[in-house]
C-alpha cells in the first residue's frame, strides 16, 4: 500500500475530516496544489473552493472557504471558516445565495453604495464553491 | 392583620414566579450545555491556530505590519461584550462596571475613550456616555463565525486609520458553573505569540511559506482576531447561561423561603378567624342564657 498522509480539516464549529489519505488537492494562494505523504513543512493560505483527498480508490469532494493549511510531520491540517461535504451541500440554497450575490453585484456596478462588494464578492465565491462540489460528488 | 384572601392571593402568586424561574433555570442549563459545546468544538480550531501562528512570528519582523505597530497612545477602544438579555444576575453589570472604571482611568491619565458594544445589555448602558462608535445588538443568541468578522474587521479598520490607537476587549470570562469573571484583554496592536512547546520552534525555520511570511501574516492577522473576538463572544454565551441558571436558582429559592413566610401568615390569619367566630358563638350562646 502507498503511503498515506494525515488529513484533518478543522472548523470553527469542529474538525470535520480526520483520517488518513494517499492524496490531498486544495485551493491554495498561489493555485491548486496536491500533497502526498512525506512532504517537506509547509504552510500556504487557502482561497475559497474545493478540497478534494483520495483514499483508495475513492474521492471525496468539499467546499472549502478561506483560512489557511499547514503540512508537518506528515500531517496536513486546515482551518477553514467552513467545510462541507459535496453531498451535504443544500444546492437550491446555494443558488438562490448565487442569485442574491449576482444581483448584489450588478447593483454595485449601477454605482450603488450601499452594496459591499467584497462581501458580495466572497458570497458569489462560496455558492460557485458550494455548486461546484455537490456536481462532482 | 392582612385579610385570607390576601395572602392567599399573595402565595399564589408567588408560586407562579417560582415556576417561571425554575423553567427559565432548566432554559438555561440546556442552553449552557449547548455553549459549552460549541466552546469545546472551537478549541482545536484555536489551539492549532495559535501553534501555526506562533511558528509564523517567530521567523518575522514584527514592527513590519501595521496591525502590530504600537503607538503613543492617545485613544483607546473598548469592545464591550456582553449578552443581548438580562436576568442573569450581576454578569452583565460586572463587565459594564469594568468597562467604565477603564472609562475612568484612561481619562484620567488624558487619553480619549470609545466603546464598541457586542451585546444589548452593555450597549443599554454605555450608550448614555456618548462613547459608543458601534453596537452589535440582538447576534448573542446565535452568532457565527461572520458576526466576529464583522466586529474584528470594523475594529482594524478603525485601528488602522488611526482612530485608535489600542484596542482593549472586555467579556465575561467561563471559569466554571459557578464562577464566571469579567476580564480585559489586549486586542490590538497584535501582540506576537509566545510559542508554549519548545518543540514547534524547532521546524518553524524549515517551513516552505506560499506566499511569503509577510503575506501569509497579512492574512492570518486579521483571522486571528476574528478567533479571538469569536472565542470571547462564545466565553460570554456560555457564561451568560451559567449565570442566568445560578441567578434563577436563586430566585426559586428565595420564593420558596417566601412561601413558607406567607404560609405562617396565611395559618396564623385563619387561626386568628376562628378564635374570633368561636367568641362570636360562645358569646352568642351565653347571651341567650
Amino acid at each position: 500500500m502507498a503511503q498515506q498522509i494525515a488529513l484533518e480539516v478543522v472548523t470553527p464549529s469542529g474538525a470535520v475530516v480526520n483520517e488518513d489519505v494517499d492524496i490531498v488537492n486544495a485551493p491554495g494562494y498561489g493555485g491548486d496544489f496536491g500533497v502526498l505523504a512525506n512532504h517537506a513543512p509547509f504552510l500556504s493560505t487557502i482561497k475559497i473552493g474545493i478540497l478534494s483527498y483520495e483514499t483508495g480508490k475513492k474521492r471525496e469532494y468539499l467546499m472549502i472557504s478561506g483560512g489557511f493549511c499547514e503540512v508537518s510531520n506528515n500531517k496536513i491540517t486546515f482551518l477553514v471558516e467552513s467545510a462541507e461535504f459535496g453531498n451535504q451541500i443544500d444546492v437550491d440554497r446555494a443558488m438562490k445565495a448565487k442569485e442574491r450575490a449576482e444581483k448584489r453585484l450588478a447593483k454595485a456596478d449601477a454605482h450603488d453604495d450601499s452594496v459591499n462588494v467584497a462581501r458580495a464578492e466572497a458570497a458569489l465565491k462560496r455558492a460557485i464553491a458550494r455548486l461546484k462540489a455537490s456536481k462532482v460528488n | 392583620m392582612p385579610s385570607l384572601k390576601d395572602v392567599k392571593n399573595k402565595i399564589v402568586g408567588v408560586k407562579k414566579t417560582a415556576q417561571i424561574t425554575k423553567a427559565m433555570n432548566m432554559v438555561a442549563s440546556a442552553k449552557l450545555r449547548g455553549a459549552q459545546e460549541k466552546m469545546e468544538a472551537f478549541r482545536p480550531y484555536t489551539s492549532k491556530f495559535n501553534e501555526a501562528m506562533s511558528n509564523l512570528s517567530g521567523g518575522s519582523n514584527t514592527d513590519s505590519f501595521p496591525l502590530m505597530e504600537s503607538r503613543d497612545v492617545k485613544t483607546v477602544e473598548m469592545i464591550v461584550i456582553t449578552s443581548d438579555r438580562g436576568l442573569c444576575g450581576s454578569f452583565n453589570s460586572n463587565i459594564i462596571k469594568l468597562a467604565e472604571k477603564k472609562m475612568r482611568e484612561y481619562e484620567a491619565e488624558g487619553k480619549e475613550v470609545s466603546f464598541v458594544c457586542v451585546g444589548k445589555k452593555g450597549n443599554q448602558i454605555l450608550r448614555k456616555t456618548g462613547k459608543v462608535r458601534k453596537a452589535y445588538v440582538d447576534i448573542m443568541a446565535s452568532f457565527q463565525m461572520f458576526n466576529a468578522r464583522e466586529v474584528a474587521t470594523d475594529v482594524s479598520e478603525n485601528f488602522l486609520n488611526g482612530n485608535a490607537d489600542k484596542v482593549e476587549v472586555l467579556f465575561g470570562e467561563f471559569r466554571s458553573v459557578a464562577v464566571q469573571a469579567p476580564v480585559a484583554k489586549d486586542f490590538l496592536p497584535v501582540q506576537p505569540v509566545e510559542s508554549e512547546e519548545e518543540t514547534t520552534e524547532k521546524i518553524s525555520g524549515e517551513y516552505i511559506y506560499e506566499p511569503s511570511t509577510e503575506e501569509i501574516m497579512d492574512v492570518m492577522q486579521p483571522l486571528y482576531l476574528n478567533v479571538m473576538i469569536y472565542h470571547a463572544m462564545l466565553e460570554v454565551g456560555a457564561s451568560e447561561h451559567a449565570a442566568r441558571m445560578t441567578a434563577m436558582d436563586n430566585a426559586t429559592n428565595a420564593c420558596k423561603d417566601i412561601i413558607e413566610n406567607l404560609t405562617i401568615v396565611y395559618n396564623k390569619a385563619r387561626q386568628a378567624a376562628i378564635t374570633a367566630e368561636l367568641m362570636d358563638i360562645v358569646g352568642g350562646a351565653e347571651a341567650l342564657k
